[in-house]
């Protein structure tokens, strides 16, 4: 069973880091979950998360991925609201 | 320990520090932005802002923006950026941007370019507080991608 999970950490900020009450989750996803897959997995278990992730940005590692980028174990997902800096 | 170039801190700002980031003393001429907390916005008055960053990815987009400028204006030879975070005042100092060249052609391109690029791809975030009340607020509505930053 294992070998067929990874881990990843996914980070909140801002909105949706009040909204959850929480910074930081660390969650087990099957092998070849994309980050597409992941926001959804995350809205259904979170459903206050849907009206973030329209406008939501993902970064993968610290850089900024796309919805179809596979995840591998170990990966820090940051799910990014509009950002405001300046 | 030596200031880097490309930071977030929760510590007042000063532009002389910022300054003093650029390290090569050919730099005939530097160019300064500086963002300051607004009392008023949209006829309301601000209480305080509230910035929140991913530092680690944040310093990592500071430093994008530099390399970034350096390849279009090729006179440009150091950027430096650092902006704070945690609760900040009215007439306080949220951002400082210096670039520096031998010359001043260029300067002034790239200082804008750099604090319109900070608004688009730098994750920090700002929560506006007033008397009533308080938002998270963005100029941004559109998810970025890494292929839509090439």
């Amino acid at each position: 069973m294992t070998e067929e999970q990874i881990t990843v950490k996914v980070k909140f900020f801002a909105a949706p880091r009040e909204a959850l009450c929480t910074d930081e989750i660390s969650l087990d996803v099957p092998v070849g979950t994309t980050v597409k897959d992941l926001i959804d997995m995350l809205q259904e278990e979170y459903p206050v998360l849907e009206r973030y992730t329209r406008f939501m940005s993902v970064a993968v590692n610290r850089a900024y991925a796309g919805r179809q980028t596979e995840l591998r174990d170990g990966d820090e997902v940051a799910c990014l609201p509009p950002v405001g800096g300046g | 320990m030596a200031q880097k170039p490309f930071a977030i801190t929760s510590e007042p700002l000063s532009v002389d520090d910022v300054v003093a980031r650029l390290r090569r003393p050919t730099a005939g001429a530097v160019t300064t932005f500086v963002g300051l907390v607004r009392g008023v916005t949209e006829g309301r008055q601000t209480l305080y802002l509230e910035y929140e960053a991913y530092p680690e990815m944040a310093e990592r987009e500071l430093r994008r923006i530099g390399d970034e400028i350096r390849q279009r204006w090729t006179t440009v030879e150091e950027v430096a950026i650092v902006h704070r975070i945690g609760r900040l005042q009215v007439g306080e100092t949220i951002v400082v941007i210096a670039v520096s060249s031998p010359h001043r052609h260029e300067l002034f391109e790239a200082t804008h370019y750099a604090i319109d690029r900070l608004k688009e791809i730098v994750p920090i975030w700002k929560r506006e507080v007033w008397a009533d009340g308080s938002e998270w607020r963005s100029e941004r509505r559109q998810p970025l991608e890494d292929e839509a930053l090439a």
